[in-house]
């Protein structure tokens, strides 16, 4: 490991918008811009492991009143029937109708749990820097990311059928308060994966310090002329 | 020496870059055709080796939009119920929730539904299409910038199955009928992950930094840093 060293460690950071690597002299990347997309620059994703911890705490907040109210109301016939999110998915399972039944249950139930859970784990496995299974860990922080967004089926459908079935008083569906909370709920877990930064995974592993202000001379040019002279010809960074 | 510094570089010596999940320096050889690099600790993809892929990006583009405005223009799905025949669009969707008192929720459905695939597309010609000739538009990087993070809010693959839900789950009551709307969205969603899946964001990056600004102020200062242009501006 000791072989292996990180942007940060050398006093550089990549541009988390265009990829760019960018030496940062003085090793302080407070109002750092980057010189090709002008976008703040930052050795780790600013105050990461707080925001993230405070989007979650809103998304389960927000997410009890998502499975309590029901998130959407059909009236048909004089008669009126609300349903939650799980009510919903028996409804589909007492019709028969078990393979919608089990993608909105995935879509609705598992997902968005899983991903509380994932990044309550990626959270708490940083902050007591855990050695443990980092490869496992940032693939999983990669899923968490990717399929975030298939939680927002039941909006749509909410959506769909209120537009479809406006039939006045013979039949009629209103979104509830339910689908305010879970749509809400879905933004916030994706702003929170948004905000957690993969690398703190790397960081806490080993006595490498990420933050160490390097030296404004090794940053910027040829620090290792053997190694590096060929390659490292990185930017400085504007301001 | 010609090195070229900056990630995206595709020929020419190997070039340092950072692991984008876990920031290990990782000093990237060329890259063939078609090859992609891994991060060793990670295996984050930290670089591809795609060449000339921005006019393959924007014709996939340009049919992405073709079929988005189709599945505007037409009915996703017909309902007809006792005497009456409803239809649902892309829009009716937000619509009908503001109707019923929903602004947030009809927001979230036009943001992500039509707002975000849209500007996404939009931007994608506006930054891709000038640079084919070797020009930057203006603000073409915070555009691309910009872009990347509209794209994570367009949601137009988990609406399809929303519509193919809700679909199934009417069919039982009243006769409901595909339009044609559904059909285009259909198509665009393999489209526009192709049109994702060819684009190469570093290639893009590389040809801004060699692009030449459109409609040039000779007053203007040159854009970038002057330390580090190993190759200035040469044309493509």
């Amino acid at each position: 490991m000791s072989r292996q060293r990180t942007a940060a460690a050398e006093g550089m950071a990549t541009c988390h918008d265009c990829h760019l690597l960018v030496a940062i002299p003085g090793g302080d990347d407070h109002g750092a811009k980057c010189p090709r997309c002008h976008s703040a620059l930052h050795f780790r994703k600013p105050a990461s492991l707080q925001r993230t911890w405070a989007l979650l705490v809103a998304a389960v907040v927000l997410y009890i009143p998502a499975n309590t109210y029901p998130i959407m109301r059909v009236t048909s016939l004089g008669r009126s029937q609300a349903d939650t999110i799980l009510s919903g998915v028996v409804h589909l399972l007492e019709g028969g109708m078990w393979p919608l039944a089990l993608v909105v249950f995935v879509a609705s139930i598992v997902v968005p749990l899983a991903k509380l859970f994932a990044i309550v784990h990626l959270l708490i496995s940083v902050q007591r820097r855990s050695p443990k299974k980092p490869v496992e860990r940032t693939k999983l922080y990669r899923l968490t990311e990717m399929f975030g967004r298939w939680s927002m089926v039941d909006i749509y459908v909410v959506a769909m059928l209120a537009a479809l079935v406006q039939l006045g008083s013979l039949a009629q569906v209103e979104a509830e308060l339910g689908a305010v909370f879970f749509g809400a709920t879905v933004v916030l877990t994706m702003i929170a994966a948004e905000s957690f930064d993969p690398r703190l995974i790397w960081d806490r592993r080993g006595p490498e310090r990420p933050h160490r202000p390097p030296s404004a001379r090794g940053a910027a040019e040829g620090r290792k002329p053997g190694r590096d002279a060929k390659t490292a010809h990185v930017r400085k960074a504007h301001g | 020496m010609a090195a070229r510094a900056w990630t995206g570089a595709h020929d020419g010596p190997p070039h340092l870059v950072a692991c984008h999940d876990c920031d290990l320096l990782i000093e990237l050889p060329p890259l063939a055709d078609g090859a992609a690099a891994r991060c060793p600790r990670c295996q984050y993809v930290i670089g591809r080796g795609a060449h000339e892929t921005i006019e393959r990006t924007v014709a996939l583009t340009v049919a992405a939009l073709i079929l988005f405005v189709a599945a505007n223009a037409f009915p996703l799905l017909t309902m007809r119920a006792s005497g009456n025949e409803t239809e649902a669009t892309i829009l009716s969707g937000s619509r009908i929730l503001w109707d019923q008192d929903n602004g947030g929720l009809a927001a979230l459905v036009l943001l992500t539904t039509f707002v975000a695939p849209l500007a996404h597309a939009l931007a994608m010609l506006y930054v891709l299409v000038p640079l084919g000739f070797g020009l930057r538009a203006p603000a073409a990087a915070d555009v691309f910038r910009w872009m990347g993070h509209v794209r994570v809010w367009s949601m137009a693959e988990v609406f399809v199955l929303g519509v193919l839900v809700s679909l199934v789950k009417l069919a039982d009551m009243a006769e409901i009928v595909p339009g044609i709307a559904l059909w285009a969205l259909g198509l665009l969603i393999p489209t526009l992950t192709a049109a994702m899946a060819t684009l190469d964001p570093d290639e893009v990056w590389d040809r801004l930094d060699r692009s030449v600004e459109m409609d040039a102020d000779p007053v203007e200062a040159p854009r970038a840093p002057e330390a580090v242009r190993p190759d200035g501006e040469a044309a493509p």
